[in-house]
């Protein structure tokens, strides 16, 4: 194998290791921007997760376990959305216990499925194109999801700045008591950013059970949905910089993978600490012009909205 | 029906709420018991009843509980500062590693003073991991949710390259566990034949300081103001930046001593796993009990009892362990869904 093939294999590993975090940054960003702190993407993101792989499983059918991942994540979103947007609950505690609940949940709803596996998401390999050296398969020769990852972060982008739905979910996000005073329904369309953040999860989660490590294991998302919260922090709330973060992180989190190879003897356990002590580090650097990121981010994020009147 | 703002918030329902929600994370069970195709009150009678049916399962609700309490009383510190340190689990980790590391250090050594110094080292271990988050948040203010999260995963791995390398017992074939602790390292049981050593105590001892302190001391006014009143307490003149250090430090002591009991305690040694997720639990124990001591307490022995159940579900029924996972983010759930009657009513229309 010579360089240009491991580059190769390295910059393919990376987009695997990156699309479950771009999937669930993107979704929990529209979230933010419309106000709400869900730190349930961990659990949203394990649930999608095990509700792919059992359904990819027993249908053998890659496209509907997909669909099924999605719309799992959704569906646990409602409960995060019913507590904090009807409730009026705690956003950050409601979020840690949906991460909870959803590690529980999945380790219950996957005790069968331990130890089957699924053949993996077929790449698309357009005819001719995922034939070019290096290019090639890098480029052309993924599988649906991974283009469907890129295709949200630009839809995202268009649609938070440029289409009316967006412009408002963003006014709803800045300040809810003005967004309400002009007539728009805050908990409505919170809760449709909630749903969709769910569905991003359950994308990104059914993204590492089909075709990063396809197979079930318990708690297998590994804090994979809370980096995806700092990245949001790391994107400044912009689509098109999450994207850019999640390859980022999968570029660190493959890293660790090739310098065990390479067989240099540091130990295994330094080299899995990495994606988090690059999350700190990152945090760190961004948090610091604290005042930037205060303008940023969402002016209602994470506060709860009682219509008073 | 609609959601109407009280004037002033209902003191009855910040009692009832928890009790409210066990209930309903009870009823909740049946429904999960029977899609599971589990006769449900057979099964609810092997979760929650039949663990505590001997005096061996009252014990074991102690040590269990234990560790819950005394890390949620550490966390309720912050909680009510709107300070969110999540990563109890690896301050945990880090205070039994330091504590447990002291123990091995001195393993020939036979004197009353290894005990107390391990359960020193072991606070220290966990205030040192609880620093970095606060430090981060006070200095850089980066979000001490995140940062306090990712520690533990690193916790976690400092775990295991320890007890996979240093650690590890020179004459234990090669298995990831440290060597047995000799008595002098262990804790004391209380109640002969159980496993019910003296931690129970410690776990009341702060408790009873932490209530005094939150109900009585000016730094509990001030925790108190800040989490109500942010705006209020800066006029006041109260530091945000001490209130976050406090609240990490508490929690860190807290949690690392919770690490050194379950090692010199019911494990005996150091072991690639030292807590299934009391850590995490904790949080859920702080809230159900009210950010206050007596309430934690008993919500610790509560949350202790969905752990004996648990098992006792997967020794009895061969359900998965996770069941226990879900009750309690369930619990969590039905309590905040509850907790909105404390400010607001139900009015019919």
């Amino acid at each position: 194998m010579d360089l240009t093939d491991v580059l190769v294999s390295a910059a393919l590993t990376i987009i695997t290791a990156a699309t479950p975090l771009a999937f669930a940054a993107l979704g929990e960003l529209v979230v933010e921007k419309a106000g709400v702190l869900n730190l349930g993407v961990e659990g949203m993101m394990i649930v999608g997760a095990v509700m792919a792989f059992a359904t990819g499983v027993t249908t053998e059918s890659a496209v509907l376990a997909i669909i099924v991942g999605a719309l799992s994540g959704a569906l646990i979103s409602v409960v995060f959305g019913f507590l904090v947007l009807i409730m009026m609950s705690n956003q950050v505690a409601t979020g840690l216990a949906l991460t909870i609940f959803g590690l529980g949940l999945s380790a219950l709803a996957g005790h069968g499925f331990v130890g089957k596996t699924f053949a993996g998401l077929p790449p698309l390999n357009i005819p001719f194109m995922s034939e070019i050296p290096i290019v090639g398969p890098i480029i052309f020769g993924q599988d649906g999801m991974v283009y469907l990852s890129i295709f949200m972060a630009f839809a995202i982008a268009w649609f938070l700045t440029k289409s009316r739905a967006g412009l408002i979910l963003r006014a709803v996000g800045e300040s809810h008591d003005a967004a309400h005073a002009i007539g728009y329904s805050v908990i409505r369309i919170r809760f449709v950013a909630i749903l969709f953040g769910g569905a991003m999860a359950g994308l990104g989660g059914s993204y590492l059970s089909l075709a990063y490590t396809p197979l079930w294991v318990e708690n297998m998302t590994a804090g994979r949905g809370w980096i995806a919260l700092a990245l949001v922090v790391f994107a400044a709330w912009r689509p098109w910089r999450a994207l850019f973060g999640a390859y980022l992180f999968g570029g660190i989190s493959i890293i660790q993978l090739h310098i065990q190879g390479v067989g240099l003897s540091v130990p295994s356990q330094l080299l899995s600490m990495l994606p988090y002590l690059v999350t700190i580090g990152v945090l760190v650097f961004i948090s610091r012009g604290s005042v930037r990121q205060r303008l940023s981010a969402p002016g209602s994020l994470g506060k709860s909205f009682y219509a008073a009147s | 029906m609609r959601i109407e703002a009280r004037t002033e918030i209902s003191k009855p329902m910040i009692y009832a709420a928890p009790i409210v929600a066990v209930v309903l994370t009870m009823l909740a069970g049946i429904v999960l018991f029977e899609i599971m195709g589990h006769d449900p009150f057979q099964a609810l009678h092997t979760f929650f009843v039949a663990p505590v049916s001997s005096l061996d399962g009252l014990a074991e609700l102690g040590v269990k509980g234990t560790p819950l309490i005394l890390i949620a009383v550490g966390l309720s510190f912050g909680f009510r500062a709107n300070v969110w340190n999540i990563g109890a689990e690896g301050q945990l980790t880090i205070g039994g590693l330091a504590g447990g590391a002291l123990a091995l250090a001195f393993y020939d050594v036979d004197s009353p003073f290894l005990l107390p110094g391990m359960l020193v080292v072991a606070a220290l271990g966990g205030m040192a991991w609880a620093a970095i988050p606060a430090f981060l948040k006070t200095r850089f203010n980066a979000n001490e949710i995140l940062t306090s999260l990712m520690l533990t995963y690193v916790g976690l791995l400092v775990l295991s390259m320890l007890i996979h390398g240093p650690m590890k017992d020179p004459d234990g074939m090669n298995f990831p566990e440290s060597r047995l602790f000799h008595d002098a390292a262990l804790l004391p049981h209380m109640i002969e034949g159980t496993r019910l050593h003296i931690g129970f105590l410690i776990a009341i001892a702060v408790v009873a300081t932490a209530w005094i302190v939150l109900g009585r001391h000016i730094i509990g006014f001030q925790i108190r103001v800040l989490g109500m009143a942010p705006r209020a307490a800066s006029f006041a003149g109260f530091s945000h930046n001490k209130i976050v250090w406090l609240s990490f430090m508490v929690a860190g002591a807290a949690a690392g001593v919770a690490g050194i009991l379950e090692i010199a305690g019911p494990l005996g040694q150091v072991v690639p796993v030292i807590s299934p997720g009391y850590g995490f639990t904790a949080i859920i124990v702080a809230f159900v009990g009210r950010l206050h001591p007596v309430g934690i307490f008993f919500a610790g022995l509560v949350m202790a009892l969905s752990y004996l159940g648990g098992e006792n579900a997967q020794i009895e029924m061969n359900m998965p362990n996770a069941v226990t996972g879900v009750f309690q983010g369930m619990l969590l759930f039905f309590l905040l869904g509850c907790d909105v009657l404390i400010k607001y009513r139900l009015r019919l229309t």
